[in-house]
């Protein structure tokens, strides 16, 4: 460390943090607000309302900020929004809390001590900059540009994004790809040339019939999707769930199959040999628009219901009735092709199958099914060209997965700063996503981040990656930025702009802001043209014929509005190399896998463990809302969901205190039971983001317990790289 | 299986109510000791028993009056917005018990002065002599000596109910819904005084004839009980519910030992044997007595909290 | 005078919270307490097990006890449609309400006064639904004049089957849930 002026050692413990931020315990998170200074800009009597796009998810709904008299009020939804139609989820609503949260992150800090020891020092932002700009350039000479990766996760990465690959980089990886929809985008992309997108492509409103696999709408809270599902109910929709826990979603279900985990592609694979041989399916729609229905049919012959029981449990009838009714409502029966889909390796093939049933019951291109999405095109800015890369990105070395991979392959760039083939890979940047807990096998990411030279984490909340980073700096909260336009694939194409509402409390700044200082510091200006966000976007705003102006009003922008269906006029093709809907892959056989999704039995556990599934909570975000106190005050910790008989087998009640440990001796936090009748005997369910061991999250310290700590063993899907993660079992430990 | 879960988590509400803890017990038993006593004073007073010099009813009301306001002092204390306690004597609300209890509370003590009047304290003579004078001449007329004896009767009787009919008036707490508590509170007041009041006795015949009506309050109490109990079994299943608490569930022993065994029936037993001359008299029996008093109110409050309708 | 109430169709509530968190920010509501809370009823055995999930408050019941156990008057009927509300600096905090609610809908806030749902009656007053109705993503929550034939709450209260909470208690709760 050199030329750090007025340093403030921080040795992470309660009283030194706690003295300036405190919230009282029983104060209002507003009343407590009052003790973290704030800047505020204005104190302008009255309310004001100042449109805005959110960032407690993924989704990113329009919203409107609330400042009364100066001071954060509330968050509503804009009813301009094609997304959430002017309201907003939990977390949304709770989006104050990540402004008062006591435990976010406040100034730079660089590491003091060993990494993951979470002590710092507190400097200044140029001081920040100095001490990564100087790792950066030595990287640079040592080994190339190419040798710096970056983590990301949210559309504020985009500035960070533009810097690196003004660096030199192209080692960009997101954990959405490997870790989540991956497997579901390339099977689709593989079949029908496209991907589902996110937001998703479904039309759930106007499905008659509903089918998830796994799906837990409701828990998963991404806002149409929800919205939609439960206008689908109202108007008396057929929803049949297939989850080995009777989800949210399957308390409105007209059929509910509890399904053996691990073997959805069973039931996927029967439903086609049903749909088929009892001739339910579109077959004018396969005749017009498939390939490969006759490969289909030979393949699918094999997988009678009788021969789908003992493997998936549910009864020859039910997947008989099941496929039938899918077959009264078609073509507005909709299989939910999923989001998170990284279950057990093999999850590509899975998706393909999904694929195939959509094809089958005809829905892609019609009312109630997979539809239309188009885009609001606002122009790049014009930026100079990023400098030439001479090296293949070393996240997919050799081409090894020869699938997807738009959103770079984030297990393969950890892999390859461990194994440092092709090249080492010496620093990270992290931006927005916790690694630590999205990655499977925490030790791994550990092992690989020993191997670099520099961590940059940049972040809102003290998260444990953060604990092992170089430097960390605070980012401000979306409620206190500008930030790049929200313009996506989406059935109502739209434009909306993401300003500030109420002032960052203490040292944080903006995404593009750190981007453009340290890009400064690196030398390279003339990748930042621009003066400010408020330039930046004004430019890109007026090439589209809008302005900042209006949009600082508005907030968002509809385009106009698009053919949704095949009769409306959406476009039959098929980005494929037969030009159909590939039933029969032709990519998948060049490359020598199987063309059409076989079923392969996945290891069950062995006697006295269990499946460790796990999912969402509606009013959380992954493993970084558990210090929003707006959030934590309607679920602060996770609970393990145990069949209620196996419970009393152990002698455990709801309430109880246990911990879990996997098969490979890692042994979770304590987490509390909850014995219940809505899960199997052979798996338990618990919530992902808690148990945190961050010192930093005070707010969520110790809470709960973490699948991700349990998660060492994980299944690589060999067409794209996706980490299949529900392979882990777990035993109770009862002494706690 | 039947399973619930909430998001809730309200403080002194959730996961079980709690809002009233140990200053409404207290509150309870003073105030049921103090309705006790101005009875038992009121009632000396009405037969004429001022004309002994030793009689109870001359110390009775000063008594009555330090615990009644250390009572009250529990009371206030349990309030959470305190600055307003005022608020209760700006109005009257005739369908809040709690009301009639501020008002009544607040009539007691002209009418225990009423009756501490008959007898003043030397240091008060010395000050304002006038009053000897004053007290002579009340305790000559009998008219006056024995309404003053009916209104503290009278008094006591109210402060002696009230506080069961507020409890009986919570219909949300089932254990509470009962149309006797008002007599339960009141006997076992009755019960705690007379058992007090034959403690500090200083003549022999109001020591006897209080331990021979504490045993008829006592008899009275144990049956007062019963009722209240069959009353809920036989009503509705939260009702049986609440009923269940007591005799079978959470609080059973303290019920069956400490109100029932300890408060009733064993004093019950000794004081029989003592009023029969089979024993002496012993402090023991209406020590017990006004301890199960303290501990019956304990498990009236705690255990109706835990109470619910399903 | 109308009769305010609520109509919740539990077959789309998916129990997120929203409306929890709408009112906490809408109300200023006091760190670790709420207004409003969701509760999930599972009855059966797996997988044959039923759910109800519900968003519950006060039920600004019309024999409210809260209103009549009250020795100051401080809680007490609004004349804008029955509202029942606590006045602040005419609460004693002596929890008689609390003991007298079958639903432990109030609670007593950090300053001393008892507090609960108010049916946002300051949104209502400018013609607005409560916070939690209108920011409910699933549109499950609806709000109106009961007495009102031609109002929506009392045409789902015809059309769909429906029930109150504890109507044992003899309280007469004016919030519905649809099944």
């Amino acid at each position: 460390m050199n030329q750090l002026s007025r340093r403030r050692f921080l040795k992470i413990s309660g009283a030194t943090i706690a003295a300036s931020t405190a919230v009282t315990s029983l104060g209002s998170v507003v009343k407590g607000a009052k003790k973290i200074e704030e800047k505020t800009g204005t104190s302008i009597k009255g309310v004001q309302k100042i449109p805005t796009y959110c960032s407690m998810c993924f989704w990113k709904c329009s919203a409107i900020g609330y400042v009364k008299d100066g001071k954060l009020w509330k968050i509503e939804g804009n009813p301009e929004d094609p997304l959430s139609n002017g309201r907003l989820c939990p977390r949304g609503t709770g989006g104050v809390g990540a402004h008062y949260d006591p435990d976010r992150l406040k100034y730079p800090l660089i590491r003091k001590g060993k990494r993951g020891e979470e002590k710092w020092v507190h400097v200044t932002w140029d001081e920040a900059f100095e001490f990564i700009a100087k790792k950066m350039n030595k990287i640079k000479k040592n080994y190339g540009a190419e040798s710096l990766g970056f983590f990301s996760h949210g559309i504020g990465g985009g500035f960070i994004k533009h810097l690196l690959k003004a660096y030199g980089t192209r080692n960009i990886a997101a954990p959405s790809f490997d870790q989540c929809l991956g497997p579901r985008d390339t099977a689709f992309e593989i079949t029908y040339g496209d991907v589902i997108g996110g937001p998703e492509r479904t039309d759930i409103e106007n499905a008659k019939c509903i089918v998830l696999l796994g799906s837990h709408i409701g828990e998963n809270m991404h806002n149409t999707q929800v919205q939609e599902f439960s206008k689908a109910v109202e108007n008396g929709a057929s929803i049949i769930v297939v989850d080995p826990r009777l989800s949210t979603a399957a308390t409105k279900a007209k059929y509910y199959l509890p399904i053996k985990p691990g073997t959805d592609l069973a039931l996927l694979l029967t439903w086609m040999n049903v749909l088929i041989s009892e001739n339910l399916y579109d077959k004018e729609y396969i005749d017009k628009y498939a390939f490969g229905f006759e490969q289909l049919k030979a393949e699918v012959s094999q997988y009678t219901p009788e021969w789908a029981y003992p493997i998936t449990g549910i009864q020859p009838n039910v997947i008989r009735e099941t496929a039938r009714e899918m077959a009264r409502y078609k073509p507005s029966t909709l299989v939910h092709p999923g989001r998170h889909s990284v279950w057990y390796g093999d999850d590509t093939q899975r998706g393909r199958a999904l694929a195939i049933m959509s094809a089958l019951l005809g829905n892609w291109g019609r009312k109630g099914g997979l539809i239309n999405q188009d885009v609001f095109d606002i122009p790049s800015y014009p930026y100079p060209k990023y400098p030439e890369t001479t090296r293949e990105k070393a996240d997919n070395p050799n081409h090894k997965y020869p699938f997807g991979g738009a959103e770079g392959y984030t297990t393969g760039l950890r892999e390859a700063t461990l194994t440092e083939k092709p090249y080492p890979i010496k620093g990270w940047f992290v931006y927005g996503t916790n690694l630590l807990y999205s990655l499977p096998n925490m030790q791994e990411t550990i092992d690989a981040i020993q191997k670099l030279d520099l961590l940059v984490v940049i972040d809102v909340v003290p998260s444990e990656i953060a604990g092992y980073a170089d430097v960390v700096l605070p980012e401000s909260v979306y409620l206190e930025r500008y930030d790049e336009l929200f313009a996506p694939y989406f059935k109502q194409p739209f434009v909306s702009l993401r300003q500030p509402v109420i002032d960052a409390p203490n040292d944080q700044k903006p995404g593009w802001w750190i981007a453009k200082q340290l890009g400064h510091k690196l030398g390279l200006d003339k990748y930042f043209p621009w003066k400010n966000a408020e330039e930046y976007l004004d430019t890109r705003l007026k090439k589209a014929g809008l302005s900042l102006e209006i949009m600082k009003k508005k907030g968002v922008v509809k385009g106009p509005k698009i053919p949704l269906y095949f009769e409306e006029g959406m476009d039959a093709e098929f980005d494929t190399p037969t030009g159909k809907i590939e039933l029969y892959s032709m990519h998948l056989a060049k490359e020598g896998y199987d063309p059409i999704p076989k079923f392969t039995k996945h290891a069950e556990p062995p006697a006295g463990s269990f499946r460790l599934l796990f999912g969402r909570a509606p009013m959380h975000s992954f493993s970084r809302t558990q210090t929003n106190r707006l959030l934590t005050n309607v679920m602060d910790e996770n609970e393990v969901w145990i069949n209620a008989d196996i419970a009393k087998n152990y002698g455990l009640k709801s309430g109880d205190y246990i911990k879990l440990k996997n098969q490979d001796g890692v042994i979770s936090n304590k987490i509390k039971v909850k014995a219940t009748e809505r899960i199997r005997t052979d798996c338990v369910y618990i919530v992902h983001g808690f148990g945190h061991n961050s010192r930093m999250l005070k707010g969520a310290y110790h809470k709960g317990a973490s699948d991700s700590q349990l998660i060492t063993k994980y299944k690589i899907d060999p067409l794209m790289g996706g980490t299949g993660m529900n392979i882990n079992f777990v035993t109770f430990e009862t002494e706690v | 299986m039947f399973e619930i879960t909430t998001t809730r988590h309200n403080h002194l509400i959730d996961p079980i109510l709690h809002a009233w803890t140990w200053q409404i017990p207290v509150y309870l038993f003073l105030g049921g000791l103090v309705a006790g006593m101005m009875i038992i004073s009121g009632f000396f007073l009405f037969r004429g028993r001022h004309k002994e010099e030793s009689c109870s009813c001359f110390y009775l009301p000063y008594i009555s009056f330090i615990i009644l306001s250390v009572g009250m002092l529990f009371l206030f204390l349990d309030l959470e917005h305190k600055q307003y306690v005022w608020r209760l004597y700006t109005t009257f609300q005739i369908t809040s018990p709690m009301s009639w209890g501020a008002w009544i509370l607040i009539l007691v003590y002209p009418i225990l002065l009423a009756n501490m009047i008959l007898r003043v304290p030397k240091s008060v003579v010395k000050k304002i002599p006038k009053i000897e004078e004053f007290s002579k001449k009340i305790l000559e007329h009998k008219w006056a000596v024995k309404n003053i004896g009916i209104i503290n009767m009278l008094l006591g009787a109210m402060v002696g109910m009230y506080t069961g009919i507020l409890l009986s008036s919570l219909g949300a707490r089932p254990l509470w819904s009962s149309a006797v508590l008002w007599m339960l509170f009141l006997v076992s007041g009755l019960s705690g005084a007379a058992a007090f009041v034959h403690l500090i006795a200083k003549n022999d015949y109001e020591r006897k004839l209080l331990a021979k009506s504490d045993n008829g309050f006592l008899v009275i109490e144990l049956f007062v009980i019963a009722m209240m109990i069959i009353g809920l079994l036989t009503s509705s299943s939260s009702h049986m519910a609440a009923a269940i608490l007591l005799l079978n569930g959470p609080y059973a022993s303290v019920f069956w030992v400490f109100v029932v065994g300890m408060g009733i029936v064993i004093p019950l037993f000794i004081q029989l044997l003592a009023v029969n001359q089979k024993i002496h008299h012993t402090p023991i029996a209406p020590i017990m007595v006004i301890v199960g008093g303290l501990i019956l109110r304990f498990v009236i409050v705690s255990a109706g909290q835990l109470s619910h309708w399903f | 005078m109308a009769r305010y109430g609520m109509v919740i169709d539990t077959k789309k509530c998916v129990g997120c919270t929203d409306c929890v968190i709408a009112c906490e920010t809408e109300n200023n509501v006091p760190e670790g307490f709420a207004r409003d809370w969701i509760e999930q009823i599972a009855v059966g055995k797996f997988p044959d097990t039923t759910v109800e999930i519900r968003s519950e408050r006060c039920n600004h019941c019309s024999d409210a006890p809260c209103v009549t156990c009250c020795p100051t008057g401080a809680s007490h009927h609004s004349d804008l449609g029955g509202i029942v509300l606590v006045t602040p600096n005419e609460c004693i905090g002596c929890k008689a309400c609390i003991e007298s609610c079958p639903y432990g809908a109030r609670f007593v806030n950090p300053e001393g006064y008892v507090e609960k749902c108010t049916f946002c009656i300051h949104r209502v007053k400018e013609g607005k639904d409560p916070a939690c109705v209108s920011v409910c993503p699933t549109h499950c929550m609806h709000f109106g004049d009961l007495d009102d034939p031609n109002s929506e709450v009392s045409k789902l209260l015809q059309k769909r089957r429906n029930h109150s909470l504890i109507p044992e208690a003899g309280t007469n709760p004016n919030i519905f849930y649809l099944t």
